[in-house]
């Protein structure tokens, strides 16, 4: 096979053919032999893809046609499945052939820029599962949850139609055109493509968002941790042995990071086992029983600490662990729902759907079921680690394919997953443990009673089954336990001992789950401190230099106590917020998460544009129109509607009027300080609404101009490229999962060029 | 029965080997493949000089978790 340079139609005419290096076989499949191995439609390939439409077909009929008393997990697994897999298949190959253009014969960040250190070519398949893991954390095991309020359809069909359409179209191409600009972030990208105001505006919003994503999720582990001195115990045992194992790597075995990560996991175990058996003893119950304020301190005290700490120290060995968890998790809950198949009797549309009082959270399906369910359909905060980190460790273009579209339907699987745990519970369960203790009066009975009065159909809940509950999982109450963690928990160990363990398991499981998410949830509030601090130490530094220097100590210091802070004071309003918290927070979560992929859309249409490619611009402008129109219609609402459980400003205006007629009391706030605490939370609330909405809104019209701009100047080339220049690529690999039987041809060829040949030598740079 | 349990064993040894790659726990083997395919004329990092300058490394270059 010869690398004559054939027609590059293809590709983006402007960066000229790459000469690749005749001495060696070629390191691209050959355009034409590839388009007709695609395009051959064998026998068993038709079948096999008639199958896959069959199944997924009817599996989408049982879900949401049929209305039985109840319904399958089972379909839930093949409905999801087969619709990544046509998704995967043919819409992401569409995104391939006429907007990523990618070019095998392209070195990648890896190829040119290798130092055997950040730079390094990664196999596709090692990459997808370390690109998974750092894509997905609690955020798609909690938002599914609290959505399950509207019923199962809902929130299903939006994780799985928005991750195919959405989440992994911005994945995929942030991480391409990252990977084109030698693994630039995302903020780099958005200054360089929407200009200054442009992307001035996007790093505000992202570190605006960043902010709220860390509080909120420390509010789930403050939620699940409150009043359980099993959980507090066994996840803060989670500190001495993440410290032992940082300990263990850097000075008795350098390296042997496979072997400490399992000592670290037989630990982890022996902190849940051992957490059971402290909290049963009186000094136990009564060191590790804390309230939820003192957690919420404990919790700012640790973040500030862990991200001033070395990273050796507490973040790396925590990452593997949590590396190690996470992926045995999820095999673990696939087989398990696989295996067990638990009925679901929660109806396809609840009360809830066509209302917008919901007990869990406020406002109407649309829009803030969209926005409630992030992670899991499309997440901003991907596009920070689809840029930079990944993109370095690409082997080879295509590959993107694979690794940035696939990884994140891989995280729609498991938001998929979190929903069937959730859903399988009992229904009026479900509501006493998600809903605020001020609606649900904190105690078996009153909890039970309200339930009961909510006229949910086939919901008949006893003060017995709440105790009963509590006492299987091994904790004092599981009433209004938000925030989803509890509930996935319960969840999970329901499921679970049903496969390993029977009743007697159900309290290990719970505390398993709640461990987990708690290991992912502070794994991400340390990264994530620490990220925005550089993020604000970089800002800073354009107006006093001395900030832009990492090692400076009080600079650091600084700017992590200033993002702690902030996060610290959302996180202590979430706690005491007599309106219960995470209800009123979780919307601003969501809203911030989806205006973040809205920003991410943006830069990518600019670039997309910019390329000239105007025909097939739609795929971006969809899902950007979709966000955009969701978050801002949701921030919309938060700010100006007038009823006070969803606007934030109706219900601040409503406590201060009842302050300033001299009520001691109102709605849910008993008190003069619970009243002017929801005045002054709402407030805040509020403003940061108006100011993401408004961030977002600049950004949106950059790109959009940047768009027309491109468009008016299409086929000048007068548009800025901003490219890394193409450097001929010396190594080739398959593009998926199963190479094709072109790609094995063309490695058997590799295989025969002599081991000094097959890498670049020159390695300076 | 003995090729069955060769195939668990290679099956097994392929998953580990699978999971130390996520990991990142082979990172120092690749470095020092790079190192000698790149033809550096110094001595490469020990291995405990590596993963040394690797965390201390990321105390400058935080890297982000996804929530």
């Amino acid at each position: 096979m010869a690398t004559a340079p054939e027609n590059r139609s293809g590709s983006s005419g402007r960066e000229g053919a790459v000469d690749t290096d005749p001495a060696l076989p070629p390191t691209a499949v050959d355009e034409a032999v590839r388009e007709s191995e695609d395009s051959k439609w064998t026998p068993g390939k038709i079948a096999l893809w008639a199958a896959i439409s069959l199944l997924g077909g009817v599996a989408w009929f049982m879900l949401a046609i049929v209305r039985g008393e109840t319904v399958n997990a089972i379909w839930f697994v093949f409905a999801s499945v087969c619709t990544y897999l046509i998704g995967y298949r043919f819409y992401s190959k569409v995104i391939e052939r006429f907007i990523t253009k990618p070019d095998d014969r392209r070195a990648t960040p890896a190829e040119y820029k290798a130092d055997g250190k950040d730079y390094v070519r990664t196999d596709r398949n090692v990459l997808f599962g370390h690109h998974f893991a750092a894509i997905a954390g609690a955020g798609p095991l909690v938002g599914p949850v609290i959505a399950a309020q509207m019923g199962y359809l809902p929130g299903t069909i939006w994780i799985i139609v928005g991750v195919v359409l959405a989440g992994a179209v911005q994945d995929y191409l942030v991480m391409f055109f990252s990977m084109r600009r030698g693994g630039r972030s995302l903020g780099q990208m958005a200054r360089e493509e929407l200009g200054v105001i442009g992307g001035t505006a996007a790093l505000v919003a992202t570190l605006l968002i960043m902010v709220i994503i860390v509080a909120i999720l420390a509010l789930v582990v403050v939620n699940a941790l409150g009043e359980s001195p099993w959980g507090v115990f066994s996840v803060g045992m989670t500190i001495p042995i993440a410290l032992f194992m940082g300990v263990y790597l850097r000075y008795l075995r350098p390296g042997k990071v496979m072997e400490v990560s399992i000592i670290g996991f037989v630990l982890l175990m022996a902190a849940i086992i051992g957490g059971g058996i402290v909290a049963e003893t009186p000094w136990g119950a009564d060191i590790f029983t804390l309230d939820k304020v003192t957690i919420a301190w404990g919790l700012i005290v640790y973040g500030f600490i862990a991200a001033i700490l070395p990273v050796w120290l507490l973040l790396a060995p925590r990452d593997y662990l949590s590396t190690f968890m996470k992926i045995g998790v999820i095999v673990m809950l696939a087989l398990a729902i696989i295996v067990v198949r638990p009925e679901i009797n929660v109806p396809a549309f609840s009360e809830f759907a066509s209302r917008e009082n919901g007990p869990v959270f406020p406002g109407a399906l649309f829009p803030f079921l969209f926005v409630t369910i992030a992670c899991g359909a499309l997440s901003g905060f991907h596009a920070l680690i689809s840029s930079g980190t990944t993109p370095k460790l690409i082997e080879k273009e295509r590959q993107t394919r694979f690794i940035g579209y696939g990884g994140m339907l891989m995280e729609s699987f498991v938001a998929i997953m979190a929903l069937v745990a959730a859903i399988s519970i009992d229904r009026g369960l479900y509501f006493a443990m998600n809903a605020p203790a001020a609606l649900t009066g904190g105690s078996v009975e009153t909890a039970a009673t309200w339930v009961n009065s909510l006229g949910l159909a086939g919901v008949n809940i006893t003060p017995e089954l709440l105790a009963e509950t509590a006492r299987n999982v091994g904790e004092q109450s599981v009433v209004s336990r938000t925030g989803g963690a509890p509930t996935l928990a319960v969840g999970l160990a329901h499921i679970m001992q049903q496969f390993i363990g029977g009743t007697a398991m159900m309290s290990f499981w719970y505390h398993f789950a709640i461990m987990f998410e708690a290991l992912f949830i502070l794994t991400a509030v340390d990264a994530g401190t620490r990220v925005a601090r550089f993020m604000l130490q970089d800002s800073i530094g354009n107006f006093v230099p001395k900030f832009k220097e990492a090692s400076w100590r009080p600079g650091a210091w600084l700017c992590t106590a200033i993002m702690v802070g902030a996060w610290g004071a959302v996180l202590l309003m979430g706690v005491t917020d007599p309106l219960g918290g995470i209800n009123t927070l979780f919307p601003l979560f969501g809203i911030a998460n989806q205006l973040l992929a809205a920003i991410a859309l943006s830069v990518c249409l600019a670039i997309v544009a910019k390329r000239g490619t105007f025909k097939y611009l739609w795929i971006v402008a969809l899902p950007l129109a979709f966000a955009a129109v969701v978050t801002i219609t949701a921030s919309y609402q938060k700010i100006f509607s007038p009823t006070p459980a969803v606007g934030y400003f109706a219900n601040n205006a409503a406590f201060s009027k009842a302050l300033a007629d001299g009520k001691t009391e109102f709605g849910t706030a008993k008190t003069v300080a619970a009243m002017e605490a929801v005045v002054r939370n709402t407030a805040i609330q509020g403003w940061l609404s108006v100011i993401f909405v408004v961030l977002s809104i600049i950004v949106i019209a950059m790109a959009v101009l940047a768009t027309v701009k491109a468009f008016r100047n299409r086929g000048t080339g007068t548009e800025k490229d901003n490219e890394d220049p193409a450097l001929p690529s010396r190594v080739f690999a398959p593009a998926g999962l199963i190479p094709t039987a072109a790609e094995r041809e063309l490695m058997a060829e590799w295989e025969k060029v002599p081991a000094n040949l097959r890498f670049e030598r020159a390695g300076h740079h | 029965m003995s090729a069955g349990l060769a195939v668990l064993s290679s099956g097994f040894r392929g998953f580990a080997r699978y999971l130390s790659g996520v990991l990142g726990a082979d990172a120092y083997a690749k470095y020092l493949e790079h190192h000698r395919a790149s033809g550096h004329s110094g001595p490469p990092l020990t291995e405990r000089e590596f993963w040394r300058d690797r965390t201390d490394r990321q105390d400058a270059n935080p890297q982000g978790r996804c929530c």
